[in-house]
């Protein structure tokens, strides 16, 4: 019977995703000549992990530093590129320009030369923007400090007409001021022993530049300010900075010369206003001739460079790719250990069985295309270090893959749940969301997500819209199981639907007045599909659903548990150890069914057979007074002492799952390494020296201690026990949160302005009670998750990895 | 409130504290120093910091790269660290971390005071200012003549105006008067700081009171040194002594009447904290004495990340990541200037020994 089930299980089908991908640790031997070529073959096949052979060296020890160095430098000119292009407003263009091969030592120059450009346009532009602010702020200057030198003449002929229009009609200033009568302007200021120094400064520090000139002049000082009618653009950091213009007026040689180191220490630009206005005038308009002159000549530049630029634009994605791809391929030529003698680099990694010979045709081609006599060695070797775990994935299965590794990544070749969750997981999230009207919402929002998939993964999208698209399939397939549960629970929005035909239940009379109260009559067949909509709104539905949901909730968590112990029976036959089979699967699965198993049963019994026995009360009794007649909680015939045979083979299963295993490993030990203490030493030295080069690590065969694995098995099965009660409650969730989603979804039907809140809100709850009932109920069943992830080197993960 | 810290301190100083502690996780550490010490050029040492937390700070700056640039790329990734705190904190937390910065605040003033009676440009002055202890008006310093301007004119905006108190004459600023001036200016600012540490109590007055009480002892013997062989008198000396620490006050007579370095090193082995750093020095030598100084200093810091709940941390972890930029410089200007055999010399790898663990 034993042979035949073994026969079956082995003649099932392989699943490809089930155990992760034959890996082999191989050895690569290439020509210094073609390592180059070689190894960007094999980024581009991307399907070899590459170890570190240099780990003690730091950085700039190794082989490539310079390439590195290299790429670093282009790579440093081009986000400098990049970084004007953005800042010039010019377009990068979305897709890469075409694949043409370029050098990197042409890029390198060429990089260089765009750079030096750039940089000279710049300075020549920060120059002349230097120049047109300081005559912009002259301009500035002129027609406000102007106005306050007036307003102050003004007063001292009191033309109280003029004096309003100068100061405060600022735009026409120059024609206000040309109306002024020019004998009207003695000299008063000089007159008077009254300097004054105008200027503009930052508009934020104007206040403790005020403060700073009362305080050195000891308040004998006037100060004029006005804001200024243009923004003067910093040449440095490109960025509009409000001024604004002032006179001080003081007396004193040495006043003037504290003010005026005032100013410099606050940034501020002094300009000279000639007193009389006919200069004023004749200043104003050179100073605007020459300031249109720039205008001109900046837009000039302006206009070239972003010629430069948006050529410049074209080739940068390529250029980046290309930087990007050897740098990639020159930190991997690090990792490789070089041999001077033998002129050639020694390279070690993983890499899947299946691509072993795509790997030695890419290896071929390399030797070809470089024009290199000697071959690259390509040959498989052993390594006592387990191999990475790699799943070849879809784009369906990879986001349940994620899910899985974001609990852990699976053991080397260790059954992965993954392969069940593709169901399970959308299914159970799918109990608690039951109802058909938010599935299909769900499923548009999936349908969506699908339908535009092309063009959204090439976008960058923010970090919630990322989650989502990235889970857009498991997103589907969460939709269409709630369509299903919500069918088979007949919620749509909290309304009840005749889909199916009639229901099976009438009122008693017409008026149908006591149908909440004493109830309905059953007329004809049960409801063909689900739960039957009359029940919506009558006095017994809360109690029909809750025992419905909560029996079902144990039925599928029982399920499910039996499968994670099954799956670590498939684990422990795959990985060849009987021990693991006889005294930690088969216990396990009389423990728990003995158990749950029986609840289980009895549920189904009272489904079938309609029994009005109290469940709470059979189970209860069965472990406090297992002879006591059951009376009328029996179900069937010869429940008593069927109890009483489960719950005495639970209670042996406990010691059986405890104490065998660590005895029976200690004593496999003991016979394996009774007197090879002296051998082993002396040949794994040899090996080392043989071959230095090899990553080899020097093998100790572990210690055994009984006690650590003792006390971990006593952990082990302590938990699986309490794990067996806890996890089965724990199920109950599927219950809890499907009545809280219908409960929920009827207080939103009633106040509908609710509704989308509401319903976001469940949807991650729904999701994380799913992946927890995964992760911890599901999964400790079986799954170690310790190993690590396949990680090859592969332009394509590049790409990925830096967007 | 002793003792009860955890109970509420998480409220307001869990977020930055825990921040800290992860910049204080980023220091570099011995490996670090080992790598950096065998690196041959700037680029190497470029090359090498990029693969830690200064490596986005430095990763834009163009090849011929030059020791001050290095080091004043690793300053501004301290000053953003620490204004990312500032903004974060509330009180009395962000007046914790403006104290620290008054130490700079006052050696800026100082720098651009003496800048100015050489006549040097202002702008190449600020320049080489710590942009930590920069404030608005300090570029207007150049204006003041003598100290009581500078104080009028300048330093009474600032939060060094309490501090100046003490030190207002209508003397004109020679170099002396300016050094006394930072030292009273300093035993000032160090006595409000330990006032203000004790007045928050708890752990952060305990920690903080250890590590300011050794600054300030620190402080008092190099003032000694320093002073042994001027014009100062007895008293005058006695008068830049911090009112506080564990030389305060009997030790403060003595160290007053010191005249050589043997004299200083007998007044400070009294004192057991310190007997041990004089015990590794030989008669005669004050050279190795700062060193010796800033090793006990950093094992000090780094203690002060053993207990939870208090604000020390950030003060250690921003004297850490200083000395940690003090050495770097150290290290770049040894390699610019090929004396390889030097860089490990004066190096404090225990900047951040402590801090990897």
């Amino acid at each position: 019977m034993q042979r035949r089930v073994e026969e079956f299980l082995d003649r099932l089908p392989e699943m490809d995703l089930m155990r992760s991908e034959k890996m082999t640790f191989v050895q690569l031997i290439f020509p210094f000549e073609s390592a180059h070529r070689a190894v960007s073959y094999l980024g581009d096949f991307g399907l070899v992990q590459f170890r570190d052979l240099n780990e003690e060296k730091s950085p700039f020890q190794r082989t490539f530093v310079n390439q590195v160095k290299r790429c670093a430098e282009m790579s440093r000119k081009l986000r400098f590129l990049r970084e004007q292009i953005n800042k010039a407003g010019v377009m990068l263009p979305d897709t890469l320009a075409v694949q043409s091969d370029i050098d990197l030592e042409e890029l390198e120059t060429q990089l260089g030369e765009h750079e030096h450009e750039l940089i000279e346009m710049n300075s020549n532009t920060e120059r002349l923007q230097h120049t047109y602010n300081e005559l912009l702020e002259f301009k500035m200057v002129l027609q406000k400090a102007g106005g306050f030198l007036f307003s102050g003449k003004e007063h001292s002929v009191l033309e109280e007409r003029e004096l309003e229009e100068n100061v405060f009609s600022n735009n026409g200033y120059v024609e206000t001021a040309s109306l002024i009568d020019k004998e009207m302007r003695p000299a008063t200021s000089e007159q008077s022993g009254l300097n004054f120094i105008s200027g503009i400064v930052c508009k934020s520090k104007a206040i403790m530049f005020e403060r700073m000139l009362f305080r050195a002049t000891r308040g004998n000082m006037l100060f004029n300010q006005a804001l200024a009618d243009e923004v003067v653009l910093d040449p440095v950091t490109a960025e509009e900075v409000e001024k604004i213009v002032f006179t001080v007026f003081f007396s004193g040689e040495q006043a003037k010369k504290k003010i005026l180191k005032i100013c410099e220490a606050f940034g501020a630009n002094c300009y000279s206003v000639p007193e009389d206005i006919v200069k004023q005038r004749q200043m104003t308009r050179e100073v605007l001739s020459r300031l249109s002159d720039f205008e001109a000549t900046l837009d000039a530049g302006l206009r070239h460079r972003n010629k430069v630029l948006s050529s410049i634009a074209l080739q940068l994605p390529k250029w980046t790719n290309k930087v990007r791809r050897e740098k990639a391929v020159y930190d991997t030529l690090n990792m490789l250990n070089f041999d001077v003698t033998k002129k050639c680099l020694v390279g070690e990694g993983w890499c899947p069985i299946f691509a072993k010979t795509k790997i030695q045709e890419a290896l071929h081609r390399a030797t070809f295309d470089s024009n290199s006599l000697v071959g690259i060695i390509f040959h498989v070797m052993d390594s006592v270090d387990s191999p990475p775990t790699y799943f070849r994935t879809n784009k369906v299965t990879n986001a349940y893959q994620e899910i899985v590794d974001a609990y852990g990544v699976a053991q080397y070749q260790e059954a992965n749940p993954a392969v069940y969750s593709v169901i399970t997981f959308p299914f159970l999230f799918a109990v608690m969301f039951g109802d058909w009207g938010h599935g299909i919402c769900l499923l548009l929002g999936a349908l969506v997500l699908i339908a535009y998939e092309s063009k959204l993964s090439n976008k960058k999208l923010g970090s919630f819209m990322e989650l989502l698209f990235g889970g857009r399939y498991v997103l589907l397939f969460m939709s269409l199981f709630s369509i299903y549960c919500g069918l088979i629970y007949n919620e749509f929005f909290s309304v009840p639907f005749y889909i199916f035909g009639r229901s099976a239940y009438e009122c008693r009379d017409s008026s149908c007045s006591d149908a909440a109260s004493v109830g309905l009559v059953k007329v004809r067949d049960a409801y063909p599909f689900g739960v039957d909509p009359k029940w919506r709104g009558s006095r017994s539905e809360l109690p029909f659903l809750n025992s419905l949901k909560m029996k079902m909730s144990i039925l599928l968590g029982m399920t499910q548990m039996n499968l994670g112990i099954i799956l670590s029976y498939f684990n422990a036959r795959f990985f060849g150890s009987s021990l693991d089979i006889r005294y930690q699967f088969v216990p396990q699965m009389i423990f728990l069914n003995s158990l749950f198993g029986y609840l289980s049963l009895l549920i189904i019994v009272k489904w079938c057979t309609g029994a009005q026995a109290d469940l709470y009360h059979v189970m209860i009794y069965m472990f406090l007074s297992p002879a006591d007649d059951l009376r009328e909680n029996e179900l069937f015939w010869g429940q008593r002492p069927l109890q009483i045979v489960l719950l005495l083979l639970a209670i042996v299963a406990v010691p059986w799952m405890l104490f065998p295993k660590p005895f029976i490993q200690r004593k496999l030990h003991l016979e394996r390494f009774q007197g090879r203490t002296y051998g082993i030493l002396g040949t794994s030295e040899m090996d080392i020296e043989s071959e230095p080069d090899s990553a080899r690590r020097h093998h100790h065969h572990e210690e055994f201690n009984f006690s650590e694995v003792f006390v971990h098995q006593m952990i082990h099965s302590i938990e699986f026990v309490l794990g067996a009660v806890s996890n089965t409650a724990s199920y109950l969730r599927l219950w809890a949160l499907s009545l809280a989603h219908s409960e929920l979804s009827t207080v939103f039907y009633e106040k509908v302005l609710l509704l989308a809140w509401g319903y976001d809100n469940f949807i991650i709850s729904a999701f994380l009670h799913a992946l927890r009932l995964h992760w911890v109920e599901f999964q400790n069943k079986f799954y170690h998750g310790d190993g690590y992830k396949f990680k090859p080197f592969s332009f394509a993960l590049l790409m990925d990895e830096d967007e | 409130m002793y003792g009860f810290e955890a109970l509420t301190f998480n409220i307001h100083g869990g977020y930055l504290e825990a921040i800290v502690r992860g910049h204080r996780a980023t220091l570099l550490t011995a490996s670090d120093y080992n790598n950096l010490c065998q690196c041959e050029t700037l680029d190497d040492i470029k090359m090498h910091l990029s693969a830690t937390e200064y490596g986005p700070y430095l990763q834009n700056e163009p090849s011929p790269l030059h020791t001050t640039t290095i080091v004043e790329k690793c300053t501004l990734k301290l000053v953003d660290e620490y204004k990312h705190m500032l903004c974060q904190a509330t009180e009395p937390l962000s007046t914790f971390l403006e104290y620290i910065t008054y130490g700079h605040m006052i050696d800026n003033v100082v720098l651009i005071v003496t800048g100015t009676l050489h006549e040097r440009d202002v702008q190449e002055l600020l320049e080489k200012c710590h942009p930590l202890g920069m404030f608005d008006s300090i570029a207007s310093l150049a204006v003041a003549q003598n100290m009581s301007e500078l104080y009028r004119l300048v330093l009474v905006d600032t939060p060094l105006a309490p501090y100046f108190s003490q030190c207002i004459t209508s003397e004109d600023l020679d170099d002396m008067n300016i050094e006394i001036m930072r030292n009273t200016l300093y035993k000032a600012y160090l006595e409000d700081f330990y006032r203000f540490c004790q007045k928050l109590g708890g752990a952060t007055a305990e920690i903080m009171s250890d590590l300011l009480s050794f600054e300030a002892d620190r402080r008092a013997v190099n003032i000694t040194i320093n002073s042994i062989g001027t014009e100062l008198t007895r008293d005058d000396r006695r008068k830049l002594y911090s009112n506080f620490g564990l030389l305060y006050p009997y030790g403060h007579e003595e160290l007053a009447v010191c005249e050589d370095i043997d004299q200083v090193r007998g007044a400070m082995e009294k004192y057991p904290p310190y007997q041990s750093l004089f015990s590794k020095l030989s008669y005669g030598e004050s050279q190795l004495l700062d060193k010796a100084f800033y090793e006990e200093e950093v094992k000090r810091l780094c203690l002060a990340f053993e207990q939870q709940f208090h604000y020390a941390v950030f003060f250690a972890y921003m004297r850490l990541r200083e000395q940690e930029i003090r050495n770097l410089m150290w290290i770049s200007e040894c390699v610019a200037q090929n004396q390889k055999s030097r860089v490990s010399k004066d190096l404090l790898a225990s900047s951040s020994k402590n801090g990897a663990n």
